[in-house]
């Protein structure tokens, strides 16, 4: 195994781990409907039990991105989080208030009510994949960092990377191009909540406000979407070359589209899974839409993530300092690391079945009015 | 200097919360698992109502440790940038790990143990009650690893091409898995976890006894408690005892910090309190050797010879090595592409000093002193409840097996009592480990003031305040659900609010 196969294996990790975050975070977007107005108390108590049961995966997937992003690509790690300060800290927040929101929201003594709890769930719904798909956003757009490595050995200062604007992450809402993914973010997860909530619940009026959604958020979603490819496809990329220079490319990421078929055949057949996941929860009888959107969201993302590392492309460019840029070389652990997670890694697929057994398990009796208003173990 | 000092404060607050609820969690995960076991195997109603009600105090506990391990974790990022580049290569492998292996187990089955009760086959249940309670156990071993790195940074060599350590070789990941301040760390930790879980079960029973109520569930709950409380106790004593000499060994400027020892010596006395001193017994528990050679704080900062007659160089000539090796870096660095022969020599230079690297960016040979007297009072006070908590959870076996306990009502009040003691302990035994090895992010190789992120205090200041306030609402909120569930006690449904 040479040290450029271990780094790209490893990029195609996280891109999976990307991918299955925004999937799972179906979760978020089946909360907003605790704020739905057509459901009874009993049916959002319904949808908050039907995620209830899953958020914990969501929330592990997220950690173990991070963890993973820290191992396999350590400078992304110290430069993002150390540098977009406030973003990743407004989405920790938000990830927080969900972990206890469950477990706090219809117990006595919780101090912030129901009610509360189910705005801290909703404000998790829209912030979360605001902020992920923003943060990823700047994946094509830049961030305004600098990196020195031998600022180690000034003792004045002597920290490697810093940011270059004050608002410390905050200054990525200012660029549209990010914005455009967050916003798409926001209505793809809620078309995945509604898709799951259809998939995972017994009650006719709840499946008529989950198809409706479905509809209502496709066509923003679309549209965001459309937008945000369509620029990022006809604008400037970062490239780097053999040395390890970076430079600003025409066309770029188009240029990578084209010269990666695989990644170009993935991103069309996840674009049409998700489409076959929308159409049958918009517009058919099906409930199980979520087993195609869902896997189809893995795909597109997967292929985000390829679009902004494979093919001489740094992932994580300085729009301040062109050569502070960060590529999967030249930000990555080193070559015994990787070699030992990758051996580790093939535990994932061992992993992945007894997630998959629990679930089906679990998910084989549909939730029911009857089950949320008799069951003793419920949140 | 304020951006060191906050950043400081903030990671210890959020460990310090988050070990607030890991060890309930390790403890209650394994009563809850042999009640239910009990459950499957005598096939008694009884043991599955018990484990229940464990159950439900251990799902209030168990979200908001998930919460305050999620901060942990990016924090590492957020507020510990340099830290994360200079040994993400090391530290990050087994956060990943963590992830990989144990979160997913923990999350997957809690959702089946919570609310699979009817939805899946008893022994399937079961299982997921185990491997719940193991997943959590399997994620301290990880994590742990990564902090035992920290004590001893085993496995690595510094590479000045990418400015950072790295892993040595290809089995330097095994030396970080095995190392043994981090099996020790790990056996400690979990145990004590143990300790923690019992002293909660038998001190809520207790309560009930001291009340008349649920008489028969309370004296079975305490022998179980008690028993796991009780294995835990003596696991604790002896990683207490091996952590003690891996001190020495690794960390000696910690122990001589938690000792209070300005001139250490040959057959050094223990001080059990400021006054009373037992000699010869730091040597043996260091050392294991009554005349062996304990280092004192001057003689750290002076030099020494130890025990297997290497001389330990001052600190103020590690200090000048260091700033020796870190000239020779920036050296190398700039000529590397332009004048590969002074880069040569700079990095002979460098290889030279670079063991020392870490004391370069020191300014005086004092900061290698950690706060005295906080070790020194912490690992008394996590010695001493920890021994109180031990002879409470025996006592209350013993009369409980006797079925003495409901006369006994001073020994509950003092079962009781122990509870927030143990917390304390707990608390009182990470202060002495990451307290103690101050100045240290890495032993050695990483001081605090160069581990940071580039970020006003201001900013670290406000997250600290919003961290502080967020987690202390969830910690009244948790403390204020259980003791309405305990009043409500087993058998019964959880109070609901309309």
């Amino acid at each position: 195994m040479s040290y450029e196969f271990l780094q790209n294996y490893w990029w195609c990790l996280i891109a999976l781990l990307g991918g299955l975050l925004v999937a799972l975070m179906f979760v978020q977007g089946a909360n907003l409907h605790l704020g739905n107005r057509q459901l009874s108390d009993l049916q959002k108590r319904m949808v908050l039990n039907s995620t209830g049961r899953k958020w914990e995966l969501t929330f592990t997937t997220l950690v173990t991105f991070g963890g993973a992003f820290f191992a396999s690509f350590p400078l992304f790690y110290s430069t993002s989080f150390g540098g977009a300060y406030w973003v990743w800290v407004l989405l920790l927040i938000s990830f927080v208030f969900q972990a206890v929101a469950y477990e706090f929201q219809h117990k006595k003594g919780n101090l912030l009510g129901v009610k509360g709890f189910r705005i801290a769930l909703i404000i998790n719904g829209i912030l979360a994949p605001f902020l992920v798909g923003t943060a990823v956003g700047t994946f094509f757009t830049g961030s305004p960092f600098t990196v020195d490595k031998v600022a180690i050995t000034d003792p004045s200062a002597p920290i490697i990377s810093t940011w270059g604007s004050p608002w410390h992450g905050l200054e990525a809402l200012g660029q549209p191009y990010a914005v455009l993914l967050g916003c798409t973010l926001v209505f793809l997860t809620a078309i995945l909540g509604a898709l799951y909530v259809l998939s995972n619940i017994d009650d006719e009026a709840i499946h008529t406000q989950m198809r409706r959604t479905v509809k209502i958020a496709a066509i923003p979603f679309l549209v965001f979407f459309l937008a945000w490819a369509l620029l990022n496809l006809l604008a400037e990329g970062y490239a780097y070359d053999a040395e390890g220079t970076i430079s600003l490319q025409m066309l770029k990421y188009f240029a990578n589209l084209m010269q990666m078929p695989a990644v170009l055949v993935m991103l069309l057949a996840g674009v049409v899974l998700v489409l076959l996941g929308i159409w049958k929860g918009a517009f058919t009888k099906s409930r199980n839409g979520f087993w195609f959107a869902a896997p189809g969201t893995v795909l597109v993302v997967m292929a985000v993530f390829f679009l902004a590392g494979f093919n001489g492309t740094a992932y994580y460019p300085s729009s301040s300092d062109l050569q502070s840029s960060l590529t999967i070389r030249n930000s990555s652990s080193s070559y015994f690391t990787l070699k030992v997670m990758s051996w580790v890694s093939l535990l994932i697929p061992f992993v992945v079945a007894y997630i998959a057994y629990a679930w089906r398990q679990m998910d084989r009796r549909k939730i029911t009015q009857d089950e949320i208003k008799e069951e003793e173990h419920k949140y | 200097m304020d951006t060191i000092i906050w950043s400081r404060i903030q990671f210890a607050m959020t460990a310090a919360y988050h070990w607030l609820f890991v060890p309930l969690t390790l403890g209650l995960a394994l009563v809850m698992a042999v009640m239910e076991t009990l459950y499957v195997v005598k096939k008694d109603d009884f043991w599955k109502k018990a484990a229940q009600f464990w159950m439900k105090l251990f799902a209030v506990n168990f979200a908001v440790g998930i919460a305050t391990g999620l901060i942990l974790e990016f924090e590492f990022g957020t507020n510990w940038s340099n830290y994360s580049w200079f040994v993400g290569d090391m530290f990050g492998a087994p956060l990943a790990i963590e992830g990989i292996l144990a979160f997913f187990m923990e999350a997957t089955f809690f959702a089946v143990m919570f609310f699979g009760w009817n939805k899946v086959s008893k022994r399937f249940h079961l299982a997921s009650t185990w491997l719940t309670g193991i997943g959590a156990t399997i994620s301290a071993y990880w994590i742990l690893v990564a902090n035992g790195w920290m004590q001893n940074p085993v496995g690595t060599t510094f590479n000045p091409d990418t400015v950072r350590s790295e892993m040595a070789s290809a089995t330097a990941f095994w030396e970080v898995i095995t190392n043994p301040v981090a099996v020790s760390k790990f056996f400690h930790s979990i145990t004590s976890g143990w300790v923690t879980g019992g002293i909660f079960v038998v001190g809520v029973s207790a309560w009930y006894l001291l009340k008349g109520r649920h008489r028969d569930f309370a004296i079975k709950s305490i022998i179980i408690g008690g028993l796991v409380g009780l294995a835990g106790s003596a696991a604790v004593m002896l990683s207490g005892d091996s952590s003690g000499v891996h001190a020495a060994e690794f960390q000696p400027m910690k122990l001589a910090a938690a000792e209070g020892l300005e001139d250490g010596g040959r057959g050094a006395a223990f001080t059990i309190v400021p006054g009373v001193k037992v000699p010869r017994m730091l040597s043996i528990l260091a050392t294991h050797d009554p005349d062996g050679y304990v280092p004192g704080i001057n003689d750290i900062l002076n030099g020494y010879t130890d025990n297997e007659g290497n001389v330990v160089p001052s600190v103020a000539e590690k200090m000048a090595g260091g700033r020796v090796a870190l000239d020779a870096l920036a050296v190398y660095r700039e000529q590397k592409d332009s004048d590969p022969e002074v880069a040569a020599q700079a990095l002979a230079v460098l290889e030279e000093n670079v063991r020392y690297m870490g004391y370069g960016h020191l300014e005086k040979p004092e900061d290698v002193v950690p706060p005295v007297g906080v070790v020194f009072w912490a690992f008394r006070f996590m010695i001493g409840f920890g021994m109180l908590t031990a002879l409470v959870l025996l006592l209350s076996v013993w009369f409980g097996w006797k079925d003495k306990l409901p006369k006994m009502r001073w020994l509950m009040w003092a079962a009781i009592v122990c509870i927030p003691l143990t917390y304390i302990a707990g608390q009182c035994g990470w202060i002495v480990a990451e307290v103690g090895r101050q100045p240290w992010t890495i032993q050695g190789l990483l001081p605090v003031n160069v581990a940071i992120s580039s970020l006003s205090a201001g900013a670290v200041k406000t997250t600290f305040f919003l961290f502080l306030a967020v987690f202390a609402m969830f910690l009244v909120i948790e403390i204020r659900i259980m003791l309405g569930a305990i009043k409500k006690g087993p058998g019964t449904v959880e109070p609901e609010k309309a």
